[in-house]
């Protein structure tokens, strides 16, 4: 069998939802990556995951992103997907305003994606619609906001002992 | 038992006499205090190994009467802190602080347990004298067995010198009240 290579999964892709439902088509390190619209990830993933060649059923991971300086898509959504079967991974992202941070859950498909998707609502502040328990994973539960996103610096604002003077600054 | 190298703890000023010892009751109770300290291993991180070391037989924190480690804090008299106290950690530590009888003290042990060390971001807590009163720091990162010793000494030094009456002082409730504990 010839191994699935990326022209395949993205002529599958365009079959399937239409020319423009995925975009941003790129590579890195032999990878797929492309990006599509918020509202097409479900069926997107259902049909890569149903596809009896492509069998995209293991979500690796699901990660947020914040790039401030992108207007109207400045959170992100990027999933790594992996088919075993073909051993061939797939990177897909989605992005929306910061102003309105809505995705849609994808734990009816994965069961994987409950804690990937509270990690990146605890991080980012992304409101995954339908998960079950969207709740703080990793921070303490009484956080008032989310700290990746890059409005907010790393270092901790209580800290008082980095006094200028003594490092010579 | 002549060549013994067995070494006793002073005893503390009084007068003696034939078949009489007089001292203060304090320093005779800070005496017995001093050197049967408990220590409540609270080791989250590399300090703790370096924990592990000084209470091995190499440098042997038992030397100080601190041979029986308490993993109960009801029993322990010394909270030794060692290593990262993550935010979402600080209201375990406070429990465990809260837990442990009068007298108790607290070593901070490690740059991390003392300020937040390299930590300096959003999850760590900057010190763990945001949540509890410390009575001494030990620092570097992680601290040598001999630095820990060191520390474990000063809190000896505290409780010997310490009144019995200390505890009901009303700086001392004011300091603990300071961190919201009653």
């Amino acid at each position: 069998m010839e191994k699935l290579n990326n022209q395949q999964i993205i002529e599958a892709l365009q079959k399937a939802f239409g020319e423009h439902a995925i975009y941003g088509i790129g590579e890195s390190h032999g990878i797929l990556q492309v990006t599509t619209h918020v509202d097409q990830i479900v069926p997107m993933m259902h049909f890569l995951y149903a596809d009896p060649i492509l069998k995209f059923q293991f979500l690796t991971d699901l990660a947020g992103i914040h790039f401030p300086e992108a207007k109207g898509q400045e959170l992100g959504v990027v999933y790594h997907l992996h088919s075993l079967e073909n051993n061939v991974r797939l990177w897909i992202k989605a992005y929306a305003p910061i102003e309105a941070p809505n995705f849609p859950t994808l734990t009816g498909l994965y069961a994987a994606a409950n804690w990937m998707e509270r990690e990146a609502f605890d991080f980012y502040g992304i409101i995954f619609e339908g998960h079950p328990n969207l709740i703080r994973i990793l921070n303490v539960d009484d956080m008032d906001y989310h700290p990746m996103r890059k409005e907010y610096p790393l270092e901790d604002a209580t800290r008082h002992d980095k006094i200028d003077e003594m490092f010579g600054r | 038992m002549s060549n013994s190298n067995i070494s006793m703890v002073e005893s503390p000023p009084g007068l003696e006499g034939q078949g009489f010892f007089a001292t203060s009751l304090d320093s005779l109770v800070g005496l017995a205090r001093a050197n049967s300290l408990w220590p409540l291993p609270f080791a989250t991180s590399c300090c703790g190994i370096e924990f592990m070391s000084t209470m091995a037989s190499h440098y042997d924190i038992g030397r100080f009467g601190a041979e029986r480690l308490s993993f109960s804090a009801r029993q322990a008299d010394v909270l030794m802190v060692m290593g990262t106290i993550a935010k979402k950690m600080a209201p375990v530590l406070k429990q465990v602080y809260l837990q442990m009888a009068e007298p108790r003290w607290v070593l901070s042990v490690g740059a991390c347990a003392c300020s937040g060390g390299i930590f300096d971001t959003y999850s760590v807590l900057q010190g763990i004298d945001r949540v509890i009163p410390v009575d001494v720091y030990v620092p570097g990162c992680p601290p040598r067995p001999e630095q820990i010793l060191d520390g474990f000494m000063q809190i000896q030094e505290l409780a010997k010198k310490e009144s019995t009456r200390r505890r009901n002082m009303p700086e001392y409730k004011a300091l603990l009240a300071s961190y919201g504990i009653e």
